[in-house]
């Protein structure tokens, strides 16, 4: 009797084990990851003039590749549109969804996905010249706006005059880019899409430095990476990446020192760079799986800083992505 | 030496001439451009004015054409500031210098730096045969055929997704991107849709009734169905059915529905040519004891061809332009080589987009004039022997 039931229990271990190992075991015997990403958002995903992928999302994929490759070159990058994003997820056709896609609950329930975290902080913002003379979007009453068509961006505008008692004309186009075009013309006095989108709009505008983008976020979006239900280890394995970016952001380990952080001292840091404890044997990694990471890649702040912030022509500010103990909204959970 | 010469000779009378009056000149107003100008645009008052209006609006569009593609354009620079008004304090058209940075990923897409010389020898090869097939007086056009239609598609899939047995790495299919993916995809379609065409139009004229109805069938379906569903279908829809590890390529799978769809309307394109055959050509090739292939490879389809040329070229023409869809399964053909880079917030400026749209214009429309061109030195070829 006792036999058959420790049968059972190591048949449904291994089952458990079969079904949860599958993405990550795929994943290496395959020798490269596949991303679904987005292809035309600048600083999100994007190839450039040699042809090689650029974005947040983008070298957040490089990241998974780096921690289980050891080389963050071996990742497939999907493109996909916002109609077929989820399909290709479902089907396998990706492993990992990278694709500003916002965490919402239907999508995190009906869809079968689960998100692993928030990357990026967006919400919907406006533009507005600075001869308007305006400083917040609660003076915009009887405004003309100019927005995208059938949006979700649509319906939070018209939400948003409503419950702020105010009248709003808006001012409706089946482009984001026939939409821009018009709020140069004169059009409107305002243009509104999420807050990522208006700083790289701006810079198209014929004089980018006569507009001001206004610091009300009117809705909240949240954007991150997403994987398949079913697969817990995969899940985990995502998930972490990203925490462990944040995490050596906010340890000061940055691409350059990595090397010399291995030496440090404190115990966080050597935690999470694998030179105390198995954590990433626990993950289904190897030991310096951090190190991999942040050497390949680097840390949160400086994909961020890269690919949006200062050192590319959007030069958004940190704000809501900004670390936690810096008046942002990015914490991870420690290594331990 | 006959008689009345002779007289003509002696009898010299004054008043008579002897050499032929060169025949005057036409009137100025008969004659040369100025008839021609008369005649054909100035000939009623209401011509003249729409002389003058077409006039003035062609005069308008090139100038306007000229000045953005030209004067005003931007001829060199390093990012966004050089194309943008506020920084060069004057009007700016075309940002060349964008295009030129651009130029190697509208042309090859993310396809390996190091192994984009396999791409210009497939270029290349393509180009060699197709001035081989094409031109009237090249020699051995047998074998130019068989380059063609054997060695070139051969050739071309080795050189272009790899061999790591001879030593040419493999380059999966979503690196292939730009001019590459539109002249595969349109090759592929153009070369496959005649025969396949051609043979679902004689399967639909045929008198088995399992191949006619399979041919209908198969060309109402497909003509039912917009390409863009098709392609949607296959990306989208195939996945969920089929493993991960068994379903096609992406880049396969936009390639079979283009050329299946391509070979739908062609068949009723030939299908229209083997109609207005009039019955004694079947008869007549029937009575000298030709078989049906025999008589179909010499009578009837030289003659059905020839007429439907125009209809051929045109759906190629048609054809060519579709492949832009295939970025609706994630292919980065040229326009979304295009569309991306016009994205770029390197080069963001209000005249990105438009130049982009400008470079994509420029090459549907010599590609597209080319086979038109060409399409009518051929019918006129053909057409001598009407006249004769």
């Amino acid at each position: 009797m006792y036999k058959i039931a420790s049968l059972f229990a190591l048949a449904v271990l291994l089952a458990a084990q079969g079904a949860s190992a599958q993405t990550l075991k795929t994943v290496k015997d395959r020798g490269a990851l596949n991303c679904g990403a987005n292809g035309t958002l600048a600083g999100f995903g994007l190839p450039d003039a040699q042809g090689a992928w650029t974005g947040l999302d983008v070298d957040f994929c490089r990241a998974v590749a780096a921690a289980i490759f050891d080389d963050p070159n071996k990742v497939k990058f999907v493109a996909l549109t916002a109609k077929d994003r989820f399909t290709a997820l479902q089907s396998g056709e990706v492993d990992v969804l990278a694709r500003n896609t916002t965490w919402t609950s239907s999508r995190d329930t009906s869809l079968g996905l689960n998100f692993t975290g928030v990357n990026y902080y967006d919400g919907q913002g406006f533009l507005v010249r600075k001869s308007l003379k305006v400083n917040s979007a609660l003076e915009l009453n009887g405004a003309s706006v100019c927005v995208q068509q059938g949006t979700t961006t649509e319906l939070n505008l018209a939400d948003y005059f409503r419950a702020s008692k105010m009248t709003l004309k808006t001012v409706t186009f089946a482009t984001a880019n026939e939409a821009v075009k018009a709020y140069d013309a004169g059009r409107c006095d305002a243009y509104t899409t999420d807050a990522s989108g208006l700083y790289s709009e701006r810079l198209r505008l014929a004089s980018a430095g006569d507009h001001i983008i206004l610091p009300e976020i009117i809705s909240k979006e949240p954007l991150g990476p997403a994987v398949r239900h079913g697969d817990d280890q995969w899940f985990d394995v995502v998930k972490w990446v990203h925490f462990a970016m944040v995490n050596a952001e906010e340890l000061g380990i940055t691409q350059k020192n990595v090397g010399e952080m291995l030496k440090s001292d404190n115990p966080e840091i050597k935690r999470l760079l694998g030179t105390e404890g198995a954590f990433g044997e626990q993950l289904g990694l190897t030991k310096d799986w951090v190190v991999r990471i942040v050497g390949k890649v680097g840390n949160y702040g400086e994909i961020f800083e890269k690919n949006v912030g200062q050192g590319s022509p959007m030069k958004i500010a940190r704000g809501l992505n900004g670390l936690w103990n810096k008046g942002g909204l990015q914490y991870a959970p420690p290594v331990r | 030496m006959t008689m009345s010469e002779g007289d003509l000779a002696v009898a010299k009378i004054a008043f008579v001439r002897d050499t032929v009056i060169d025949p005057r000149k036409p009137p100025i107003s008969m004659t040369g451009p100025w008839a021609w100008l008369r005649e054909r645009l100035l000939s009623t008052p209401f011509n003249v004015v729409m002389t003058i209006l077409v006039g003035a609006l062609l005069a308008w569009v090139g100038y306007e054409l000229a000045r953005f593609l030209l004067i005003d354009a931007v001829w060199t620079g390093v990012d966004r500031d050089a194309c943008r008004e506020e920084v060069q304090q004057r009007a700016i058209g075309a940002c060349w210098p964008f295009v030129w940075e651009r130029l190697n990923y509208f042309t090859y897409g993310s396809y390996p730096i190091s192994e984009r010389w396999r791409v210009d020898i497939f270029f290349a090869m393509l180009a060699f045969g197709v001035v081989w097939l094409l031109s009237l007086n090249a020699p051995r056009r047998d074998l130019g055929a068989a380059y063609f239609f054997i060695i070139v598609p051969v050739t071309s899939f080795i050189l272009l997704s790899g061999w790591e047995a001879i030593g040419l790495r493999t380059v999966d299919t979503s690196l292939w991107g730009g001019v590459l993916v539109t002249i595969v995809v349109a090759s592929v379609g153009i070369v496959v849709s005649l025969p396949l065409g051609i043979l679902l139009a004689l399967g639909r004229r045929s008198d088995m009734p399992a191949v006619r109805m399979a041919s209908i069938v198969f060309i109402e379906f497909v003509r039912g169905v917009p390409l863009v569903t098709v392609l949607f279908m296959a990306s989208v829809m195939l996945p969920l059915f089929v493993p991960e590890h068994l379903s096609p390529d992406k880049l396969v799978r936009a390639l079979v529905g283009i050329a299946l769809f391509a070979s739908a309307y062609m068949a009723e394109v030939v299908r229209a040519g083997l109609q207005s055959m009039p019955k004694g050509q079947y008869e007549g090739a029937m009575a000298v004891g030709l078989g049906y292939w025999q008589m179909m490879r010499l009578i009837i389809l030289p003659q059905a061809l020839k007429v439907t040329i125009p209809n051929i070229v045109n759906t190629y023409i048609g054809l060519f332009k579709d492949t832009t869809l295939v970025f609706i399964v994630g292919i980065f053909d040229l326009l979304r080589t295009i569309e991306v880079s016009r994205i770029d917030p390197k080069w963001a400026a209000p005249v990105t987009s438009t130049t982009g749209y400008a470079v994509a214009a420029i090459f549907y429309l010599v590609f597209c004039y080319a086979m038109s061109r060409y399409a009518r030195v051929t019918e006129e070829r053909l057409a001598k022997s009407d006249k004769r």
